[in-house]
């Protein structure tokens, strides 16, 4: 199974393109021509990506999620979450490399089939780097106005944390 | 404006806290790094990138996506009745799932990408409810196999890594339920 899941993608790769060999389309030209709209795509999201990650590091440098993480103790208490995995929730959101740097360090210290192990592992894998995904969208078409978009996310997001928890109890 | 907000309170923050905290310079060397960190980060996900996109095209000219699209399309026409009538967004929005539930990110991106441009360009400046639907789906995580978390449960001597996978469903399911639903009351209470 784990091989399977490695060769997934060089698989899909070789499936797309016997497929559509076989329906006589040019594959060369059609994954070149693709492939200049991605450089494309990258040259509109880098600009989002720059200002977003400044702010994440300056974040991440100055302290401020370790205070945050002491002053949502009580909260996260209530919410059935263990506070240990605080600095997760705060970072997941924001920057995906760092979230899973956080998260290996957890499963690590607290070992992987741990509850605490269990549960950062399936908080990585139920969420995404929202704000990163927020940057990108909105800015690559020129969105000021938002709306509920954000609120909407973090409130999924929520969610995703404390369903994380509880399916852990459920299911170990 | 939203962006502006977080963005502005980012930097305000980092700056009074590391400098309350005595980390003042710590601050300002990461503010430099950041801004490299993500021209890095766009050169490492380029080649994927492209190379998705060229995959896809080749897709949708041998019709491949129009297959997915038809299996995808009852669910989506519900998620995104404003759209519904317009082929290319939905068949964008539909290969857009799919890459997300296969786990393919760098592959989401530019077709998730490109239904938001034909979406936008029919509100410009304002997110219109179909594209703050789309926006949260893909905040939102739908990936079927995590395949990188299992692999650092993996490397910390995990002996099944992915016995996690219904847990990770459970809670999937549930934070995109909540999403969705989320998006839909907001549609009605939040008018532009």
């Amino acid at each position: 199974m784990d091989l399977f899941f490695t060769m997934l993608i060089p698989l899909i790769l070789c499936f797309v393109a016997l497929y559509a060999a076989g329906r006589r389309v040019d594959v060369w030209s059609a994954l070149v021509q693709g492939a200049g709209s991605g450089l494309e795509t990258l040259v509109r999201i880098v600009p989002a990506l720059v200002g977003l990650l400044t702010a994440v590091y300056m974040l991440r440098a100055s302290g401020a999620l370790e205070l945050l993480a002491q002053a949502l103790a009580p909260v996260m208490d209530r919410l059935g979450l263990p506070s240990e995995l605080l600095p997760l929730m705060l970072v997941r959101p924001v920057s995906g490399s760092a979230a899973l740097g956080v998260g290996a360090e957890l499963i690590a210290s607290y070992g992987p089939d741990s509850e605490l192990g269990r549960t950062a592992a399936v908080m990585l894998g139920s969420t995404e780097t929202t704000f990163y995904t927020v940057a990108v969208y909105f800015g690559a078409v020129g969105i000021t106005r938002t709306r509920y978009a954000v609120p909407a996310a973090l409130c999924a997001d929520l969610t995703g944390f404390v369903a994380s928890a509880w399916a852990v109890r459920l299911l170990f | 404006m939203t962006m502006t907000a977080i963005w502005t309170g980012m930097v305000a923050i980092s700056i009074l806290c590391g400098l309350a905290t005595g980390r003042g310079p710590a601050v300002a060397a990461a503010a430099a790094e950041g801004a490299s960190a993500a021209v890095e980060l766009a050169l490492s996900i380029a080649g994927m990138l492209c190379l998705w996109t060229g995959v896809m095209e080749v897709m949708r000219r041998s019709g491949l996506a129009d297959g997915l699209s038809r299996l995808l399309a009852p669910v989506l026409r519900r998620l995104f009745p404003q759209a519904a009538k317009d082929r290319d967004i939905m068949d964008a929005i539909s290969a857009n799932v799919s890459a997300n539930l296969l786990g393919l990110g760098s592959a989401a991106t530019p077709l998730g990408l490109e239904a938001a441009r034909r979406l936008a360009g029919r509100s410009p400046g304002t997110a219109s409810d179909a594209l703050c639907m789309l926006v949260v789906c893909n905040t939102a995580s739908i990936q079927l196999i995590p395949a990188t978390v299992a692999s650092v449960r993996a490397a910390q001597g995990c002996a099944a890594p992915f016995d996690i996978l219904p847990a990770v469903w459970l809670a999937s399911g549930v934070s995109v339920g909540v999403g969705i639903a989320a998006c839909k009351i907001c549609a009605r209470i939040w008018r532009t």
